[in-house]
């Protein structure tokens, strides 16, 4: 017993020395608001969030903000024929889809930015033979000016066409919390930072401002 | 003095060894080397760093009976696209593979690569043999 107790101790010290979990950041502009609560001045931060939308999903129910109140969800933009980064994106997607498909508090939505030749039926395909199940991973089609609009929320930047005639858009997957807001941006084509992506969820569900919220 | 003997004999070896390979040998390495570059930039992101395809989506390229079959038609669907249903692994895709204008002597590295990767093994295929089934192109 003698023999142990220093053993003992170095291990009660250690174990009071694990780093704790580092809070995810808030990403986006933020903007200071002063209100006057109980005669004082106070001032609070403003972040920005996702806006509201309509966006039809692969089943053609309609999906609104509404459907991801409560819900933590990671975003990202593709379409069905792009022949570059979309099949390493949604390759990678997968391990997050299967890590969390149990979960119903969370999401992925993938808006197409090709609406006119991603139909909700071309949609439904893909998420077929995608092996994409249930409602826990959405592909949104909507008109284009409105997901080229939201895609600015989420800092990110597509455009139609380049000279080569392709689309042209980022590969980021957006992790967003249940008040809307951003919380991580990880590059989709690269499998450690999706990791990293599956790890900041686990983080983020076990906020307690994340826990708390319904 | 020993040491110098001893380590001057091994080297003499290695030389030896390196040079011994066969000029089979060594075109196969240029091929493939060069191949796992053209696919890393060309393939990669469609059919994965392991060739395992993606889901019911992409197929993987690891059906060595697939590839043996239709080995004199490998350099034309590289540079005319494929389209329509295939069989891989007893399973059915049907998609479009994009046209990609690769050189003649970029087809046959990165098919070397392919048919000698992902546990295929098919060997060297060469620029005469890329050339000479590219003409029968449909």
């Amino acid at each position: 017993m003698r023999k142990l107790l220093p053993g003992i101790i170095l291990l009660i010290f250690l174990s009071a020395c694990a780093p704790k979990q580092a809070a995810l950041p808030i990403l986006g502009n933020r903007e200071p608001i002063t209100k006057t609560v109980d005669g004082k001045t106070v001032t609070d931060t403003a972040y920005a969030t996702i806006p509201d939308f309509k966006f039809v999903n692969q089943y053609a129910d309609t999906i609104t903000a509404k459907n991801l109140n409560g819900k933590i969800y990671v975003a990202d933009f593709f379409f069905t024929t792009c022949p570059s980064i979309c099949p390493v994106m949604h390759r990678n997607m997968l391990n997050v889809y299967k890590e969390f498909k149990d979960d119903d508090n969370f999401r992925i939505i993938s808006h197409t930015i090709d609406p006119k030749y991603d139909t909700i039926p071309v949609l439904k395909r893909y998420a077929d033979k995608m092996g994409i199940t249930g409602n826990s991973w959405w592909l949104l089609h909507g008109n284009k000016g409105d997901t080229y609009n939201i895609a600015k929320s989420y800092l990110q930047t597509v455009q139609e066409k380049n000279p080569a005639g392709q689309f042209i858009h980022d590969g980021f997957f957006i992790l967003i919390d249940k008040q809307k807001r951003i919380r991580g941006t990880y590059e989709g084509t690269d499998p450690k930072e999706v990791e990293k992506l599956i790890a900041d969820i686990k983080i983020l569900k076990a906020e307690p401002e994340q826990a708390a919220s319904k | 003095m020993k040491l110098k003997l001893i380590s001057g004999i091994l080297l003499l070896i290695i030389v030896f060894a390196v040079s011994c390979q066969s000029d089979k040998q060594v075109e196969f390495n240029r091929y493939y080397s060069g191949g796992s570059a053209i696919y890393q930039a060309h393939c990669e992101n469609c059919h994965g760093a392991k060739g395992e395809g993606l889901q019911a989506l992409i197929p993987p390229l690891t059906d060595s009976i697939y590839l043996k079959n239709n080995k004199a038609s490998l350099s034309c669907y590289i540079k005319k696209g494929l389209k329509g249903k295939i069989i891989i692994h007893e399973r059915e895709f049907e998609g479009e593979m994009p046209v990609d204008d690769l050189a003649p002597i970029e087809i046959a590295k990165v098919l070397t690569y392919v048919t000698n990767s992902f546990g295929n093994k098919m060997g060297t295929i060469d620029l005469q043999r890329v050339q000479a089934d590219l003409e029968k192109c449909r």
